[in-house]
C-alpha cells in the first residue's frame, strides 16, 4: 500500500503524518503524532477507550480511516486540558474516583465531554446512555457517573458566576 | 533460617491500629489517588505507549486445533520476506515454566504439542504488525490431529486422551479430599438437609487494555521487559530460568497496567517471545496481543460442577457440609493446585460449618487453561453453599438474613478447617444490608417478578506464603526522605487500578506529616525496587501497607527525637501533619516545616532512609494442605439484591445492590468503595451475562474455538446494564492490618451472584443452580414446573412463619 500525507486538525492545531489508506485515525494519533493518551482495547469499534471527539461528535477511532478525516476537527484526550490546568471534567475524575486503572478513561471522557457540550445538565440516565459505548471493567460506573455529575454542577456554577459578573 | 527479631514486627508504643498523633491526618479521608490527574489527561504511560528506536513488532502464531501433536514446522517461507527479522519456534525456548513450582507445564511456544485452540507455536518479529502478521500466515504447521477433550465429563471417561503430558494420572490436574468432623454423623443427626447440583459456568477478566510486552535486550547482555503484568516478580524469576539469563541481568518493569482482575498474575507466551526475539535480532521488540487473542490467553474463572449436602437444625445451627467439585481446568496447571484447594478451604467462615468435607477434582481439557479471576476459587463454591442456606432457611421456616446471623462464628476464633479468624464485622454487614434494603417490607412481601435476597462471604487478605518457598520478606519497602522535604517510596507493588501506590503514599503522609503531592512511589522496578510478590490474593493494602508503616514509623521516631531535642519536649509531643512539624504544648512557639524537620535530623544522625517489611505469622491447619487458605487477616461481605424478571421473555433486570463489606478500617473510602463497586458489578455480570465458553466441532472448524472473542459477542456490562449499587463500608479494625485495614478487591464479588440467585427465587419461585441467569435459562425454569405455585407456597409459609412442607429443594 502507497504512503501518502495525512492533514489532520487535532487538538485546534494543523498535523501531518504519514499513512497508508488503511491506517486507521486511531494509529496516525497514537503511531504517527505521538498522542498515545487515545487507547487500543479492541481494535474493531467494540469497547470506546479509543474515542475521540469529531466535529463534536464522539467517534471511534480504531474503525476509523486517517485520511477519511482530513479537515475534520478532532479533539483527542490531550485537548481537553486548558493552559496546562486539566478540564474540570478531568478533575472530577480524580475526585470521584472515576479512573481506576484509567485504561477506558480517556474514551469515557471524550463521551462525557461531547455530552457536557450538548447537554450541560444531563440527567443519570442520560449520562448513562451516553456512555454506553464505552466499557470500563473497573468502576462499575457508578463512581464515573458522579464525576460527570460534578462535573456537570461545577461548570454549571462556574457559567452562572460568570454570568453574574 | 531467620532469627525471630526478624520475624517479629515491631511494636509500636501507640499501636498498629492507631495513627502517631492521636488523630488521623491522612488515613480515612477522601483523597485522590496520586495517579490519578496522569489517568485523567491520558498522560500515564502503558506498556503499548512505550516505543524504543529500532523497535520491531512480534506476533505469534496460534494453533488452529485444540489437540494436535505437531509433526514439523517450517518457516522458511517465513524468513525469506522482507521486513521479517527473525522467527523462532518452541525450540528456541525449550525450557519448561509455571507459576506454581510443582507444576511447570507450559512451555513459552508448543514444541511437540498443542493443548487447545490459540496455543501458541511460533513467534515473528518484523518490521511491522502487518508484515509480522502476513508472516505467520507462511509458516507451515504439520499436524497430528488428535481427539479432543472438551469438558469435564469427557476428560474423566477418556482418561487415555490425555490433554497434558506431566499429569501422573489421565487427564487428573489436582485432587484434595479433607475431612473435618464426622460429617456423615452430622448430617443424620440434622432436622433438615439440602442437597444440589450447581453448574458455575467459566468467564474470564476482560481487562480493557490487552496483555503488551516490550523487551530490549541491550549490548552489554542485559534484558529489560517492560509487561502489563501484575507479578513482576515472578515474571522476573521466570524469564531468568526460561532464556537461561542470570536474574540479576534480568530487569522487569511494571508501567501502568490498563486492568488486570487476575488475568495478568503469571508469565505469558508474549514476554518469553518478545525477549527471545530481541535476544535474537539485538533490538528492542514490542508484542500487543489482539482483543481475540487475551480470550484465549484467559486463565479466567474455572467453570465448575458442585454438590452439596447441608444439614442444619430447627435452630438455625447449620450441623455438616458435604461438597464434592468437578473443575474445568483447561489445558495447563496455571494455579491450578492452589485453586483446588481453595475451592474448599475458603468456604470455613463467615459461619461455623460444625462440620465439613470436601472433595475437589481439577481435570486438564482442550481449552484455554483457567486460572485466578478475582476472588480465585472460592467464588463457585460460595454461591452454591449460599444458595444451599436460602433453601435451609426456607425449609426450617427461618429468614434468611437470621440463618446467616445465628451461624456467623465470632471474631478472634478458629474455623473448621483451622484458620485463625481475627476481626470479623460480618454481624454488621448483615445489619446494614438488612437495613438499608428495606428487606423487612420486601422479603417474600413484594408482587410477582420482584425480589430480594441476601448472601454473605469471607475472603482471605493476601496468602499467608509465598508461592515458592522461602523465607524472605513477603513484601518490603526502601523509604528515602530528602532534604528538600520529600519522601520517596521505593516499593515491588503492583498498582493495577485499585490505587495500591497510593496506599503507601497515604501511609507516609500519615507517618511524617508530608502533603500527598510531596511523596514520590517509585514501584514494580526489579531494578530499582525490594521485592514485594504482586498484586494477587488481595495482598497489596495488608503486606505491603505494613512494611510501609514500619519504614516510616522508624523515620519518625528519629525526626521526633531531634526535635523533641530541640524543644526539649517528650518524643510523644512532637506532631507532624499538613507540611508541618509541632508541639502540642506549645505549637505557637515549638513549630517548624516538615522539610526543616527532615534536614534538622539529617544533620543529627546523618542520611535519612529507612526499610520496612511484612512477613505473615506462621498460620494455618496442622494437616497437609493446611497452609491453603491461610491469611494474616479476612475481610467479610454481605449483599442484598432486589431484582425484577420479565415473566414473559425471562429477563432479569437486577435493580440494586447493596454491599456492605468489612474492609477493617478504609484507608481511602474512595478507593474501597470503588473495589466494592466493581466486585459487585463484576460478580453481577457472571451471574446473568458472561459465558468464556467453546464450541464444539462443525463443519467448517474442530472443536474449542472460543464462542465469541470479542467484546461485541463476550458481553460484558455497559453503562445502562449495571444496577444501582451502594457502598457500605463497615470497619473492624483488623490488630494485624496497617491501621487495622484488611482487604477490599476481590472479597465484595462473592455475594452478588447468590444473592441474585436467591432474590430471582423470592421474585418468580425458582431456583437458578447454573449460571448464567439469561433469558432461555429463566425461561426454561419458568416453564419447568409450576414456579407460581411454589412462589405463592414459599410467601404463605413465610407469612404463617413455619417450616417448608417436605419435598423437593432443588
Amino acid at each position: 500500500m502507497s504512503t501518502s500525507i495525512c492533514r489532520l486538525r487535532v487538538n485546534g492545531e494543523s498535523r501531518e503524518c504519514a499513512v497508508t489508506p488503511g491506517t486507521t485515525l486511531l494509529e496516525a494519533l497514537r503511531y504517527g503524532l505521538g498522542l498515545t493518551g487515545s487507547k487500543q482495547g479492541c481494535d474493531k469499534g467494540d469497547c470506546g477507550a479509543c474515542t475521540v471527539v469529531m466535529d463534536g461528535a464522539p467517534v471511534l477511532s480504531c474503525i476509523s480511516l486517517a485520511l477519511a478525516c482530513e479537515g475534520r476537527e478532532v479533539v483527542t484526550i490531550e485537548g481537553l486540558a486548558r493552559e496546562g490546568r486539566p478540564h474540570p471534567l478531568q478533575d472530577a475524575f480524580d475526585v470521584t474516583g472515576g479512573a481506576q486503572c484509567g485504561f477506558c478513561t480517556p474514551g469515557i471522557l471524550m463521551s462525557a465531554w461531547a455530552l457536557l457540550e450538548r447537554e450541560p445538565r444531563p440527567t443519570r440516565r442520560e449520562i448513562a446512555q451516553a456512555l454506553s459505548g464505552n466499557l470500563c471493567r473497573c468502576t462499575g460506573y457508578t463512581k464515573i457517573f458522579e464525576a460527570v455529575e460534578l462535573a456537570s454542577r461545577r461548570m454549571s456554577e462556574a457559567a452562572a458566576a460568570e454570568g453574574a459578573r | 533460617m531467620p532469627n525471630d527479631d526478624r520475624l517479629t514486627p515491631p511494636v509500636w508504643p501507640e499501636g498498629r491500629t492507631l495513627p502517631p498523633g492521636g488523630a488521623f491526618s491522612t488515613i480515612g479521608r477522601r483523597n485522590r489517588k496520586i495517579e490519578g490527574l496522569a489517568k485523567v489527561t491520558g498522560r500515564a504511560m502503558y506498556a503499548d505507549d512505550l516505543t524504543l528506536p529500532r523497535m520491531l513488532h512480534g506476533k505469534l502464531k496460534r494453533s488452529i486445533h485444540a489437540h494436535a501433536r505437531i509433526r514439523s514446522i517450517d518457516a522458511s517461507e517465513a524468513l525469506e520476506m522482507p521486513g521479517v527479522h527473525a522467527v523462532i519456534t518452541g525450540r528456541d525456548l525449550p525450557t519448561r515454566y509455571g507459576i506454581i513450582p510443582w507444576t511447570e507445564d507450559e512451555q513459552a511456544l508448543c514444541e511437540n504439542k498443542v493443548g487447545y485452540v490459540g496455543d501458541a507455536i511460533a513467534a515473528v518479529a518484523a518490521d511491522s504488525e502487518l508484515i509480522a502478521e502476513e508472516a505467520l500466515k507462511r509458516i507451515r504447521v504439520d499436524y497430528e490431529v488428535l481427539p479432543a477433550v472438551a469438558d469435564i465429563d469427557t476428560a474423566f471417561a477418556h482418561p487415555e486422551w490425555k490433554v497434558n503430558e506431566t499429569s501422573k494420572d489421565g487427564n487428573i490436574s489436582k485432587q484434595v479430599f479433607l475431612e473435618f468432623g464426622d460429617v456423615e454423623r452430622a448430617l443424620a443427626a440434622s432436622d433438615a438437609t439440602v442437597e444440589c447440583e450447581y453448574w458455575y459456568e467459566g468467564s474470564t477478566h476482560t481487562p480493557i487494555e490487552p496483555h503488551c510486552c516490550l523487551a530490549e535486550f541491550d549490548a552489554t547482555g542485559f534484558l529489560t521487559v517492560w509487561s502489563s503484568t501484575q507479578v513482576a516478580h515472578y515474571l522476573h524469576r521466570d524469564l531468568a530460568k526460561v532464556l537461561g539469563l542470570p536474574t540479576q541481568r534480568v530487569r522487569v518493569i511494571q508501567p501502568v497496567v490498563g486492568g488486570a482482575f487476575g488475568g495478568k498474575s503469571e508469565s505469558f507466551s508474549l514476554e518469553f517471545c518478545a525477549s527471545k526475539l530481541s535476544m535474537i535480532t539485538g533490538r528492542p521488540v514490542k508484542i500487543l496481543y489482539t482483543r481475540e487473542e487475551v480470550f484465549y490467553a484467559h486463565r479466567g474463572r474455572h467453570p465448575m460442577r458442585l454438590r452439596y449436602r447441608t444439614g442444619v437444625r430447627r435452630d438455625g445451627t447449620l450441623t455438616g457440609v458435604d461438597a464434592k467439585i468437578a473443575i474445568d481446568g483447561g489445558a495447563y496447571s496455571s494455579f491450578g493446585l492452589v485453586t483446588t484447594y481453595y475451592s474448599g478451604q475458603l468456604l470455613t467462615a463467615p459461619y461455623d460449618l460444625g462440620t465439613y468435607r470436601f472433595d475437589s477434582t481439577r481435570v486438564f481439557t482442550n481449552k484455554p487453561c483457567c486460572g485466578p479471576k478475582r476472588g480465585h476459587g472460592s467464588v463457585q463454591p460460595r454461591f452454591a453453599f449460599e444458595c444451599q442456606l436460602d433453601k435451609l432457611a426456607e425449609k426450617i421456616g427461618m429468614d434468611p438474613i437470621e440463618l446467616r446471623r445465628r451461624n456467623t462464628m465470632r471474631a478472634n476464633s478458629r474455623t473448621v478447617n483451622g484458620m485463625r479468624v481475627t476481626s470479623n464485622g460480618f454481624p454488621q454487614c448483615l445489619d446494614a444490608v438488612e437495613r438499608c434494603s428495606g428487606w423487612g417490607e420486601k422479603f417474600r412481601r413484594m408482587p410477582y417478578g420482584r425480589g430480594v435476597g441476601v448472601a454473605g462471604s469471607m475472603y482471605i487478605s493476601g496468602t499467608n506464603y509465598c508461592i515458592y518457598p522461602n523465607e524472605m520478606p513477603q513484601s518490603a519497602v526502601q523509604l528515602k526522605l530528602d532534604r528538600s522535604g520529600r519522601a520517596t517510596v521505593f516499593c515491588g507493588i503492583s498498582d493495577i487500578g485499585q490505587g495500591a501506590e497510593s496506599v503507601l503514599a497515604y501511609i507516609v503522609c500519615e507517618e511524617l506529616g508530608l502533603e500527598l503531592r510531596d511523596v514520590r512511589v517509585v514501584a514494580a522496578d526489579t531494578d530499582l525496587t525490594p521485592v514485594d510478590l504482586g498484586s494477587y490474593s488481595s495482598r497489596e493494602t495488608f503486606m505491603c501497607g505494613n512494611a510501609c508503616l514500619d519504614a516510616a514509623r522508624k523515620l519518625r521516631r528519629e525526626i521526633a527525637a531531634t526535635l523533641a531535642g530541640a524543644w526539649g519536649c517528650e518524643t510523644s509531643q512532637v506532631t507532624l501533619a499538613g507540611g508541618v512539624a509541632c508541639s502540642t504544648r506549645d505549637p505557637e512557639r515549638e513549630h517548624m516545616s516538615v522539610k526543616e524537620a527532615f534536614q534538622r535530623t539529617e544533620a543529627r544522625v546523618g542520611t535519612l532512609g529507612s526499610v520496612g517489611w511484612y512477613q505473615s505469622p506462621k498460620l494455618g491447619g496442622d494437616y497437609r494442605g493446611g497452609t491453603i487458605g491461610a491469611s494474616p487477616a479476612y475481610s467479610f461481605t454481605a449483599h442484598v439484591a432486589e431484582v425484577e424478571c420479565d415473566v414473559e421473555t425471562g429477563f432479569v433486570e437486577v435493580k440494586k445492590i447493596w454491599i456492605a463489606h468489612d474492609c477493617g478500617r478504609a484507608l481511602n473510602p474512595v478507593s474501597v468503595e470503588g473495589q466494592m463497586e466493581g466486585s459487585a458489578y463484576m460478580g453481577f455480570a457472571e451471574a446473568l451475562m458472561e459465558a468464556q465458553v467453546f464450541k464444539p466441532a462443525a463443519t467448517h472448524h474442530g472443536p474449542g474455538l472460543h464462542h465469541g472473542p470479542s467484546l461485541l459477542d463476550y458481553r460484558i456490562p455497559t453503562s445502562l446494564d449495571t444496577p444501582e449499587l451502594e457502598s457500605l463500608i463497615i470497619e473492624s479494625v483488623d490488630p494485624e492490618g496497617p491501621y487495622g485495614a484488611k482487604e477490599a478487591g476481590e472479597g465484595p464479588l462473592h455475594p452478588s451472584v447468590p444473592a441474585i440467585a436467591n432474590a430471582i427465587y423470592d421474585a418468580l419461585g425458582i431456583r437458578c443452580d447454573r449460571l448464567p441467569f439469561d433469558p432461555p435459562a429463566v425461561l426454561r425454569l419458568l416453564r419447568a414446573g409450576d414456579a407460581r405455585a411454589r412462589w405463592q407456597a414459599a410467601r404463605s409459609q413465610a407469612a404463617r412463619g413455619e417450616p417448608a412442607r417436605a419435598g423437593r429443594s432443588c
